[in-house]
């Protein structure tokens, strides 16, 4: 269990905030996955998040959809992305969580999906297809095995629902900046940070900022109220140029990027 | 939540008195949906449930089904085609007189009033065979809202006279280029729009699919179908149907007609499923059939997955049955055993509307097709005395360049 709340205690600590770079597993292939996820880190990434393809995501916007398209029609499979995550994430030097659907989750077996990550190394899961009524069954096996099930809050979840939704959360608190889909936007709404500021003092959970975030100047302005900020479709969007240009240009330009971002994390 | 795969037998029996407060119907259902949009689901759970006591909202409600859609729809005897069949008596549930030619408009009126009374301002919906999006776009027209319907490349194709039909209403339709280009793309499409458009948009889904308290909410508007039948038949016979009849795409039709008969236990209830061109993966629509319990746009309900819950391409040559998913609540009347569900092929439902058609002067939608079949398939081999009601959700219009697509034929 100690792993996601270790590295925010730690970070805390030394007045440090974490970028969070999201990763499709297996755009354009799992080996290319792997690379990229020991680049970001290397390059100072605190956390990464893992988004495992899936058919029907309705939270996403066109660039994570076509990235989980373009796995899913080159036949990636979950028992391949265990493989994968298995040599990748007791190497990586940073925690690893699932973003995954419950659609998937349920028909691998809740437990069996459990026992499958936590013994790859995986720190925990975002289920972001699971609101709070539904997750008391994975919130008690993902409990058992020490994972943490990350829970998110957005600007429509009324304020006393996101109190009890942060009892539930493990790890950390996923605040979504805006009411849509993931993807980058150029301006993020402009009560977001009095609402985040709101939420950090109802608990000690730490608060991670996610969905549109592709800007050094989100990222300045951001980093002071939360914990942590996540990165999807700007590097997905990157990454995907693997298709075209070689690999080595695109893992440095996926690099440079985030050591851009964490740059303005001050 | 159920772990192990269903098992008729040990299910308790379906009761009426469902869903619970979480949208379950026994196991299935629920609300499996991104946060962002749980607390409009909220509000339309809590709006619906003050409207069943409004006498405004039901009154209303009645004056449009009656002189805007035409109700009561009429319980006709197919005489012919029940000869032809050489048993039991066929009775049409004519939906297809409604207003737009289908069971939809019950629908989309009761959600276009919920909208309104949400102070919502513009509204958002999903179709597959363009039935649903005409329905919506008329409603909408009707109450004056601004209105959006995704629709599938592949369906804008095959029921091209719906898109025009949309537009001349007043409505946008968006074509969705993802995925399989049909009705479960329009769907993550329309989600995807409510996701950002939540605080002012009314979604009005087209079948008792997705989260609570949709499953509910299009049950409970299309169970006029079913009410008014009981009534029908126990004027004109004297007593209730043998068998009921109707197909399953997302299930709303069916679901309005069944849901009154679920606690007369002696009707015996059939649902039809697309049964495409074989019953190989990706050859059918018939989760119900072939599939099993998982999760799909938002709630758990059988659907057809590969191993890893990635959802199939599915086949019908009706759009509005070519779904990979189902309503959880026929997932609970096929575990509980209340209804039997079946697959039909594509080609026995051609041969259906054929016959329709040419004994009944009555041309149905295809999605219909596959019902008719089915009744007249059990009509041949029952008593003469029997009677069997099929639902007839709509009218095949709409169908008829793609017949002649389909037939190879030429009928300019
Ligand atoms: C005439 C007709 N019948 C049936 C259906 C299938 O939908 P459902 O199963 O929700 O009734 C449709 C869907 O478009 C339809 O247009």
């Amino acid at each position: 269990m100690s792993a996601i709340p270790d590295l925010f205690a730690k970070l805390r600590a030394e007045k440090r905030k974490a970028l969070m770079p999201f990763v499709t597993a297996g755009d354009p292939d799992l080996e290319f996955t792997a690379a990229v996820l020991q680049e970001v880190v290397a390059r100072g990434a605190s956390l990464c998040e893992v988004g495992i393809p899936y058919s029907d995501p309705i939270a996403d916007g066109p660039v994570i959809q076509a990235s989980y398209t373009r796995a899913l029609n080159a036949k990636i499979k979950l028992a391949a992305i265990l493989d994968m995550l298995g040599k990748t994430c007791p190497v990586l030097g940073a925690p690893a969580v699932t973003m995954v659907s419950y659609a998937i989750i349920y028909r691998h077996g809740i437990e069996r999906y459990c026992d499958d990550v936590a013994s790859r190394g995986v720190a925990g899961l975002i289920v972001p297809d699971l609101p709070v009524e539904e997750s008391p069954i994975l919130a008690k096996v993902c409990g058992e095995r020490g994972l943490s099930l990350i829970q998110l809050v957005t600007p429509t979840t009324p304020r006393d629902r996101a109190l009890r939704i942060c009892e539930t959360s493990t790890g950390f608190v996923y605040y979504v900046s805006v009411a849509g889909i993931t993807g980058e936007r150029t301006q993020l709404p402009a009560d977001l940070i009095d609402n985040v500021g709101w939420l950090r003092e109802q608990t000690p959970l730490p608060l991670c900022i996610g969905f549109g975030i592709s800007q050094p100047e989100h990222v300045k302005l951001l980093a002071p109220v939360a914990d942590g900020l996540i990165v999807g479709s700007a590097i997905v969007k990157r990454v995907a140029e693997a298709a075209e240009k070689p690999r080595d240009e695109v893992l440095k330009s996926v690099g440079d990027y985030v050591a851009q971002l964490i740059a303005a994390l001050g | 939540m159920r772990t192990a795969s269903p098992a008729a037998v040990s299910s308790p029996p379906a009761t009426s008195q469902v869903p619970d407060a979480q949208g379950r119907f026994g196991d299935f259902g629920g609300r499996y949906v991104p946060e962002t949009l749980v607390r409009a689901l909220e509000e339309l759970a809590v709006e619906y449930e003050k409207s069943l006591t409004d006498p405004a909202f039901k009154a209303e409600l009645d004056e449009l089904l009656r002189d805007f859609v035409g109700r009561e729809s009429p319980l006709y005897h197919a005489r012919r085609l029940s000869e032809r069949c050489g048993g039991a008596q066929i009775y049409f549930k004519r939906e297809d007189t409604n207003h737009t030619g289908a069971h939809k408009i019950n629908n989309t009126l009761g959600q276009c009033l919920l909208t309104k009374r949400m102070g919502k301002t513009r509204v958002i919906a999903e179709t597959g065979a363009g039935q649903h999006g005409v329905a919506t776009a008329t409603a909408c027209a009707h109450f004056g809202l601004p209105c959006v319907v995704y629709m599938g490349e592949e369906d804008i194709r095959r029921q091209s006279p719906n898109v025009f039909a949309m537009k001349l209403l007043g409505a946008e339709v968006r074509p969705v280029t993802t995925g399989s280009r049909t009705l479960r793309d329009a769907i993550n499409e329309a989600m995807r729009d409510w996701m950002a458009s939540v605080e002012t948009t009314h979604y009005i889904l087209g079948s008792v699919v997705g989260p609570h308290p949709f499953p509910r909410i299009v049950r409970d508007y299309q169970s006029v179908i079913g009410r008014e039948t009981i009534d029908q038949c126990r004027e004109r016979l004297g007593r209730l149907p043998n068998a009921v009849v109707a197909c399953v795409g997302g299930g709303s039709n069916a679901a309005g007609m069944f849901y009154p008969f679920v606690d007369h236990p002696e009707v015996e209830l059939v649902g039809v499923e697309a049964g495409g061109r074989s019953d190989k993966p990706g050859d059918h629509a018939s989760p119900l059939t072939y599939g099993q319990p998982g999760v799909l746009h938002g709630s758990f309900s059988y659907v057809m997955q590969d191993d890893d819950g990635q959802t199939c391409d599915v086949h019908s040559m009706s759009a509005g049955l070519d779904y990979p998913g189902v309503g959880p609540e026929h997932s609970y009347w096929k575990d509980s055993g209340r209804v039997r569900y079946t697959s039909c092929r594509d080609t026995t439902a051609m041969e259906a509307f054929d016959a329709c058609a040419h004994s009944e002067g009555i041309m149905p939608a295809l999605e219909t097709s596959h019902a008719v079949a089915m009744a007249m398939e059990m009509a041949a081999e029952r008593p003469k005395d029997d009677v069997i009601v099929v639902c007839l959700s709509g009218r095949g219009d709409k169908d008829a360049m793609e017949i002649a697509r389909l037939k190879g034929v030429n009928y300019g």
